[in-house]
C-alpha cells in the first residue's frame, strides 16, 4: 500500500464521517455556547442546560414522552413476542403469509400514512385523543421492528432444546419459558430498546395520533422551533441524541452478548 | 423373554411422498439393549421419534407395559431421549441440566441433590457440576446428556446416535461406560446408529432397516453368521458377494465363472441365479494344496490378521482373511470355500 492511496483512503474516510457526523456534531457543540445567536461562538457555557430545568413545558413533554416510550415498547415487545412465536413455531398454517406480511407491513409503509390512518380511525370510533392514543400508535409503529427481532432470534434458537425439555416432562409452554425465553432474552432486551427509542423520537405518528395535553417532546421542540430557535433545544436535542445512543449501544451489547 | 415392554405394531409413517416407516413391528424387553442399525434415511430416527412421542404414526400401535401411547404427549411418557447433538441447556449448570427432570416431577430438593450426585458419580462428572456447557468437552457432553436423560428413571431411554460425534478412541471406552452404565441401572436402552461395529459391540438385540422396513432383527451373533437378506450381509460387516448359479445334481452346487463351489444346504431349485454372501475370516487361504488359485493383489495389515484382496479371475477380486504368513502382492495363493461358509441368497427380483 503505497502513502498516497493511504492519504486518499483516509480523507474518503473522513470525508463520509464529516458528512454524516458534522452537522449532529454542531448541534451538540452550539448547545455549550455561551451567545444567543445559535451561529456565533461566544464562549463556554451550560447555562442553555441550566435554563432547561426551569422549562415547564419542555420538561412536561419530556415526561409524556418517556411514559409513552415505555409504555409503547413493553406492549410491542410483548406483542412482538407473541407473532414472532406464531410465526416461527407452528409451522405453515394456513393465512401464515398474510399474517406474515401483515406484521411487517407498517416496516414500508410511509409513516404518514398510518398516522392519517389512525387518526382516521379515531375519529370514526369517537375516541378522544390524547396519550392513550399516542400509545396505540405508537404500538403499531413499532411492534413490527420487535418481531423482526423477536423472529430472527427465535429462528436462530435449536428446537431440539425445547424437544429435550418436553422429553424430561416439561409441557410445551414450560419448555418455552424455561429453554426457549432465557435464550432470546438478549433479543428481547434489544427489541425493547429499539421500540422505545423509535418511540422516542417519532415524530409523525404522534403528531397525528395525540391530542392536547399530551405533546410530546420532539412535538414541542418542532413548535418552539418555529417560533425561533433556542440554544435550549441544542441542549435538549444534545439529551436526547446521548441518550438514544446509549440505548442503542445497549442494545449492540446484548446482541453481541446473545450471538457468543 | 417376558412381556415386552415396548411393542411396536405394524407402524407406518409418510412424509409426503417419503415412506419413513413401513409396517414396522418390533418388540424390546425389560433391562434390554436394542438396536436400530440402519443407513442414514432408513427410518430409524423417525421410529424412534414415533416413540418418543415428536411424531404419531400414521397408522399402529406402540404400547408400553402394556398401555396404548396414542394421544400421549412426550412430557407424560416415562421414555427419555439423548439427543444427537445433545440439546444440553447452555443458559443452565451441569447439575441444573441433569436435575432438569426431576424439577419437573416436582421432587424433593434433598432427593433432586442425591439423585443427581449418584449420577454425576456414575457418568465421572463429580467434579464439573457447577460448570457450564460451553465449558466442556465433547465427551463430557455426552455424559452430561446421557446422566440428563437417565435422572428421571424412565423405563425406556433412547439414545440418537449417542457416540456419533466422539472420536474413535473415545467412542471405544464410551462404549464400555454405556454397557455398564446400562448394566448397573437396569434400563430399557434404545439406541439408533448407522455404525454396525457400535451396534454389534452394545446390543443385545439390533433390527437392521432399510427403506423404512426392519430386514431382520436378531442378536449380532445371529445378525453376522446368519444375515436374512443380501443387504443385511452387506451392511453388517465386510463379506464378498460371489454371483453364480445353482446346479442340483451330485449334490447342490453354486456354479460361478472360476470356481464351482459344493453347498452343504442349499433351498434353491436348479438352475436359479443366486449370491453367496462370504466373510473374509471364512475363506480359507493357502500357499499350495488344492483350492481355487488366485493372486495376491494388495494387502492391508489389520493388526490380528491381514486383508488380502485375491483375484481369482480377470473380474472377480475376493478378500480374505489371512491370519498366519506373510504375503507379498503377486504370490500365488490357493483359497478354499468350505460348504457351510457362508449364505446363499436368492438373486433379487
Amino acid at each position: 500500500m503505497s502513502p498516497a492511496s493511504n492519504l486518499v483512503r483516509r480523507a474518503v474516510l473522513a470525508a463520509g464521517f464529516v458528512f454524516l457526523y458534522a452537522p449532529i456534531v454542531i448541534l451538540a457543540v452550539m448547545s455549550f455556547n455561551a451567545s444567543r445567536l445559535v451561529s456565533v461562538w461566544g464562549g463556554f457555557s451550560t447555562k442553555w442546560y441550566a435554563a432547561l430545568l426551569e422549562n415547564e413545558l419542555l420538561i412536561q413533554s419530556a415526561r409524556i414522552s418517556f411514559a409513552a416510550a415505555a409504555l409503547s415498547a413493553s406492549i410491542a415487545t410483548l406483542l412482538g413476542l407473541l407473532a414472532a412465536v406464531s410465526l416461527s413455531r407452528f409451522g405453515s398454517f394456513r393465512s401464515r403469509l398474510l399474517f406474515f406480511g401483515a406484521v411487517h407491513a407498517p416496516l414500508v409503509l410511509p409513516e404518514v400514512v398510518l398516522g392519517l390512518a389512525l387518526l382516521s380511525c379515531f375519529v370514526a370510533l369517537g375516541v378522544g385523543r390524547g396519550f392513550t392514543t399516542l400509545v396505540i400508535g405508537h404500538v403499531t409503529l413499532t411492534m413490527c421492528f420487535t418481531t423482526v427481532a423477536l423472529l430472527a432470534a427465535l429462528r436462530g434458537c435449536d428446537p431440539t432444546l425445547e424437544e429435550a425439555a418436553m422429553d424430561l416432562g416439561a409441557t410445551p409452554a414450560r419448555a418455552f419459558a424455561l429453554v426457549a425465553l432465557p435464550q432470546i432474552m438478549p433479543a428481547l432486551a434489544s427489541a425493547f430498546l429499539l421500540a422505545f427509542t423509535i418511540s422516542l423520537d417519532d415524530f409523525v405518528i404522534a403528531s397525528f395520533a395525540t391530542g392536547p395535553g399530551a405533546t410530546t417532546l420532539p412535538m414541542r421542540i418542532y413548535s418552539q422551533v418555529r417560533l425561533g430557535v433556542s440554544p435550549q433545544i441544542n441542549a435538549i436535542s444534545t439529551l436526547l441524541l446521548g441518550l438514544v445512543a446509549i440505548a442503542l449501544g445497549l442494545s449492540a451489547l446484548a446482541m453481541r452478548r446473545a450471538k457468543r | 423373554m417376558s412381556a415386552p415392554l415396548l411393542s411396536v405394531q405394524g407402524a407406518t409413517k409418510a412424509f409426503g411422498a417419503t415412506v419413513a416407516l413401513d409396517d414396522v413391528s418390533l418388540h424390546v424387553g425389560a433391562g434390554e439393549f436394542f438396536a436400530l442399525l440402519g443407513p442414514s434415511g432408513c427410518g430409524k430416527t423417525t421410529l424412534m421419534r414415533c416413540i418418543a412421542g415428536f411424531e404419531t404414526p400414521d397408522s399402529g400401535r406402540l404400547t408400553l407395559r402394556g398401555e396404548d401411547l396414542a394421544g400421549v404427549p412426550p412430557h407424560k411418557r416415562p421414555v427419555n431421549m439423548m439427543f444427537q447433538s445433545y440439546a444440553l441447556f447452555p443458559h443452565l449448570d451441569v447439575f441444573e441440566n441433569v436435575a432438569f427432570g426431576l424439577r419437573r416431577k416436582g421432587e424433593a430438593k434433598e432427593a433432586i441433590e442425591a439423585r443427581v450426585g449418584e449420577l454425576l458419580e456414575m457418568t465421572q462428572l463429580a467434579p464439573f457440576g457447577a460448570r457450564r456447557i460451553n465449558e466442556l468437552s465433547g465427551g463430557q457432553r455426552q455424559r452430561v446428556a446421557l446422566a440428563r436423560a437417565l435422572a428421571p428413571r424412565p423405563a425406556l431411554l433412547l439414545l440418537d446416535e449417542p457416540l456419533g460425534a466422539l472420536d474413535r478412541k473415545l467412542r471405544e471406552e464410551t462404549q464400555f461406560q454405556l454397557k455398564e452404565i446400562q448394566r448397573k441401572t437396569q434400563t430399557s436402552f434404545v439406541i439408533v446408529t448407522h455404525d454396525q461395529d457400535e451396534a454389534l459391540a452394545l446390543a443385545d438385540r439390533i433390527a437392521v432397516m432399510r427403506a423404512g422396513r426392519v430386514e431382520q432383527i436378531a442378536p449380532p451373533l445371529d445378525l453376522y453368521e446368519n444375515p436374512a437378506t443380501r443387504f443385511v450381509a452387506g451392511f453388517v460387516g465386510e463379506t464378498n458377494f460371489v454371483e453364480g448359479v445353482v446346479a442340483r445334481r451330485d449334490g447342490p452346487v453354486l456354479q460361478t465363472s472360476f470356481a464351482r463351489l459344493p453347498r452343504a444346504t442349499c433351498a434353491l431349485p436348479e438352475g436359479a441365479r443366486a449370491t453367496l454372501s462370504i466373510r473374509p475370516e471364512r475363506i480359507e487361504v493357502a500357499r499350495d494344496g488344492a483350492g481355487i488359485p488366485g493372486r495376491v493383489e494388495d494387502f492391508v495389515f489389520r493388526g490380528e490378521y491381514t486383508l488380502l484382496r485375491v483375484r481369482v479371475s480377470p473380474e472377480i477380486v475376493l478378500r480374505v482373511g489371512a491370519y498366519d504368513g506373510r504375503y507379498q502382492i503377486g504370490d500365488e495363493v490357493k483359497l478354499t470355500i468350505g460348504p457351510e461358509a457362508g449364505v446363499l441368497f436368492a438373486e433379487e427380483a
